[in-house]
Order: C-alpha cells, then structure tokens, then sequence
C-alpha cells in the first residue's frame, strides 16, 4: 500500500491516488496534487491528457474509480460544495434559446445569488452589451465569457475554469487574465485549464498533464530555471525529453 | 427539493419557449387544427360526439410527450444539464420545473381545443365538462412524466423521436379505443391492464358519454395521476450527478 500525506489544511483542492476510466480505458493514472488557496493554478496539457476528466473530478460530476479528492475540507460532489464552487464546462453551458441576462437570471436563482451579481457578473466578462442577446446570436467568444459569467455568480470560494479563453482576441484574454487574478488576490482559489502555454506564464503554479499522468507540478519560475530556459512551451517539452531518458 | 428553484426551473422553460413563437404555435394550436379535420372528415355530429373526446385526450398526451423528451435531451446534450447537476439544484426541481412548464402549455392547449369542440363544432357532451378537462391534464401530466424518463434512454433525437410509436402506439392501440378492452385476447388484455393509458381512455369514456362520475372514474384517475408519479420519480432516478 502506498500512502499519502494527509489533505493539508492550506489546500483548496487535494487530490489524492486519483484513477478515472472512461470508455473502458484508464485515462487518469493516479494523480496526486495539493491545489493551493488564493492562487492561481494552471492545468496545462495537449487536447485528450485528461483535463477536462480531471476538473469533472473535482467538481464532482465524474464517477472516479479510485482515490480521494478533497474540496475545501469537503469530499468532491459534496451537496454543501455546489454553492462555493463556480464552473465552467469547455463547451459553453447555456442556453442558446435565452438572452445573456435571462440565463444568469436563472442561474442566479439556482444559486440564490444576490439580485446584483447579474450587472457585476455582466461588467467582469465585458458582455453588458450584448445583454439583451439570444445566446444563438453570440459569437463563440461571447459564448464563452457568458458561460464563465454563470460561473462568477454567487461568488464562489473556487473557481473551475476548463478552457475559458478558447477563441478570444488577445486584448479580451489579457483582460479575462486580470480579471483572474484580481479574484485570486481577494482570496479565490483559481484552477484554469489552456492548451496555450503562453497563458501559463499568468499562473502561480502549473500542473502539466500528459496521458493522464502528471509530469510537471510547480511554478513557471521554478520549472524555467529547472528546465534551463525562459519559453514555457519549450520547458514542456524538455520535462517529456527528460522523462522518455529516465 | 426547494419550491423557489423549482418555480424558476419552470419560469426559465416558459421563457424559453417564449422565444421559440413557432413551437408555442404548433403546441396550441395543431390539437385544434386536428379536431376540426376530424369534423369535417366525419361529417356527422353523433360519430364526432364519440371522437372528439378520444383526440382531446390523446393529443395532450402524445404532444407532451416528444416536446418534453427532446427538451430533456437537449439539456442533457448541451451541457446546461451537466451545469446544473453541480448546482444546488435537486433532481425533481428540474422535473418538475418542466411538468409544471409543460402542464401550463397544456392547459393552454387543452383550453382552445375544448372551446372550439363545445362552441363552433357544437360537440355534444352528455356530462359535465370539468370531468373531461381533469382526464385530458392528466394525460398532459402523464406525456410530460413519460417523456422525461424516456429521454433518459435516447443519446439523439433520432432515438427520442422513435420512442414515441414504442411508447404511444401499443398504449393507444391496448387502450380500449378501437377495440373494447373485454373483447381482446387474455394476453392482450392483461397488458392493457398494466399500461397507464388504458385507465386514461376509460375515465374520459365515463366523461364524455356522461356516465356517474363516482368510485370508478376516481380510481381510474388516481392510477393515471400515480403514473405519472412514478413515471417522474423513476425519470429523476436515471438523472445522475455524477457520470462516465
């Protein structure tokens, strides 16, 4: 038997020995990782590693195999965690035959979020304009910000984004990446899943998934130096070199 | 379960089908637009008294039940499904969030079609009207429950579409319309005794021709009323939380 350090008390999300199936194959390995709070955690990995597998983990909406994944002191999936965590499936969840403002009406209602988080939520994704507007009319960037502000109302403790900037001009991403980072200094807990390596550099920590294994956990400072360049994207690939040698 | 969420689950369905004219359209007014064919293709008052009520019973159920099960599966397929399943949101606030939709529609539906029957097309009943309107929520309420768990079983609409003969067919064909339910083989009369519809059909018999409205009409409406039930307990059973 292998064993594991306790879930630290420090850790938004802890994961522990974590195995998924899906199909009949394993797609997850059994991971182990400590998300840390107030942070900004970057899940980074090419299209198919397991991300998407492994953020329904933690959310609570996957059926896991085998091992432990604790959420703020809570077992994943627990009925109390559904209000203090925020999530944002890859495709956009919403409904495309309501406008903007009548789909976070109703979220909001779910969530018995206050009646001003709508305007808020609206202002931090940069949608106000196109409240008014079916979601069959928005473009796939506009669908995207108004999936991520769903996930923004109630103001959640953690925040599960899987992809959140797919299809954004620059200037929006940058923009979105702020907005991250001023909640993470207000002490939400981020965990942000890119295919883009460019967008790691934003993030405190890194945990880079190939084929459902982790093979990189630390900060983009620590893995730069580790890895003996300033490119982030060549880092992931001399953390595969180094591994396919040992 | 929380009475505010499942109010808003049904308020948010209607806004959405607010925004859809054509389906309100089509759910409102096809029922009327059949019983008016079935008018003038039988072309004599008597035979039409006897019809009327089959089709005001049947349409709500047969309408109910593809509306509700494709928009059960779009939500599912949308991922909006996979949204609220980690939402505070119970089980049976989403279902009943869309009977209570699809039961305000079907009143709407059932509303026109009764007035236009009792006033243009003089339909004659011999009993009261209220017994027939209770039969016909019903069988709305019923379509709505079955829908919902059968698009548990459908992964597309092409399957959702194909399980309405598999479902509607045999209930109507067992359910003593065409042939009395007493003059079919044993066999045929023992599952037309399980199926819910059966009980649909003989309780607005009862209504439509007038008969004592007491005991019989009672439980027959209560069995309609407990499939329902079930049907949407079994329905909030295969929503699942958690998935592959």
């Amino acid at each position: 038997m292998m064993s594991f350090a306790p879930p630290s008390e420090i850790a938004a999300v802890a994961v522990r020995d974590l195995r998924v199936s899906r199909g009949g194959r394993e797609v997850l390995h059994g991971l182990t990782f400590d998300v840390p709070k107030g942070q900004i955690t970057g899940l980074l990995g090419p299209s198919g590693c397991g991300k998407t597998t492994l953020i329904r983990s933690i959310v609570g909406v996957q059926i896991v195999e085998r091992g432990e994944v604790t959420v703020l002191g809570e077992p994943a999936g627990s009925p109390g965690l559904r209000r203090r965590i925020g999530y944002s499936t890859q495709n956009p969840a919403i409904y495309r035959d309501l406008t903007v403002t009548e789909n976070l009406r109703y979220f909001a209602a779910v969530l018995k979020a206050p009646k001003g988080d709508i305007a808020r939520v609206l202002d931090e994704v940069g949608l106000a304009g196109a409240r008014d507007q079916l979601g069959s009319t928005l473009s796939g960037g506009q669908l995207t910000r108004a999936s991520l502000a769903v996930s923004l109302l109630g103001s959640p403790e953690l925040l599960v984004l899987d992809e959140p900037t797919v299809g954004l001009d620059p200037v929006l991403r940058k923009e979105l990446w702020e907005l991250f980072q001023g909640l993470a200094d207000r002490g939400v807990t981020l965990m942000v899943s890119s295919h883009v390596m460019d967008e790691a550099a934003r993030c405190q920590r890194l945990i880079m998934i190939r084929d459902g294994d982790i093979i990189a956990d630390d900060s983009p400072d620590a893995l730069r130096t580790r890895t003996r360049t300033t490119d982030l994207e060549e880092a992931f690939l001399r953390v595969i070199e180094e591994r396919a040698v040992a | 379960m929380n009475p505010a969420i499942t109010l808003a689950t049904a308020r948010r369905i209607l806004t959405q089908l607010r925004h859809d004219h054509r389906t309100v359209a089509l759910m409102v007014l096809v029922p009327t637009l059949v019983i008016v064919l079935l008018y003038y293709v039988m072309d004599d008052q008597p035979s039409f008294d006897a019809w009327a009520p089959v089709l005001l019973c049947v349409f709500p159920f047969l309408v109910m039940f593809l509306v509700t099960s494709i928009g059960t599966l779009r939500e599912r397929t949308s991922g909006t499904l996979e949204r609220l399943m980690a939402s505070p949101l119970g089980k049976l606030d989403l279902l009943l969030g869309y009977g209570i939709a699809f039961g305000v529609m079907a009143v709407l539906q059932v509303t026109l079609a009764l007035t236009v029957s009792l006033t243009w097309l003089g339909l004659d009943l011999r009993g009261d009207l209220w017994p027939l309107v209770v039969v016909a929520l019903l069988n709305a309420l019923l379509g709505t429950a079955l829908g919902l768990f059968c698009s548990a079983f459908a992964r597309s609409e092409f399957q959702a579409v194909q399980f309405m003969p598999i479902v509607m067919l045999p209930q109507i064909l067992l359910g003593g319309i065409l042939v009395p339910r007493d003059q079919m083989a044993t066999v045929l009369e023992w599952i037309s005794n399980v199926l819910p519809m059966s009980y649909a059909i003989e309780a607005m018999k009862d209504a439509a021709l007038g008969a004592d409205i007491g005991g019989e009409f009672w439980r027959d409406i209560v069995v309609v009323g407990g499939s329902a039930l079930l049907a949407l307990i079994l329905g909030a059973a295969t929503l699942r939380r958690r998935t592959p």
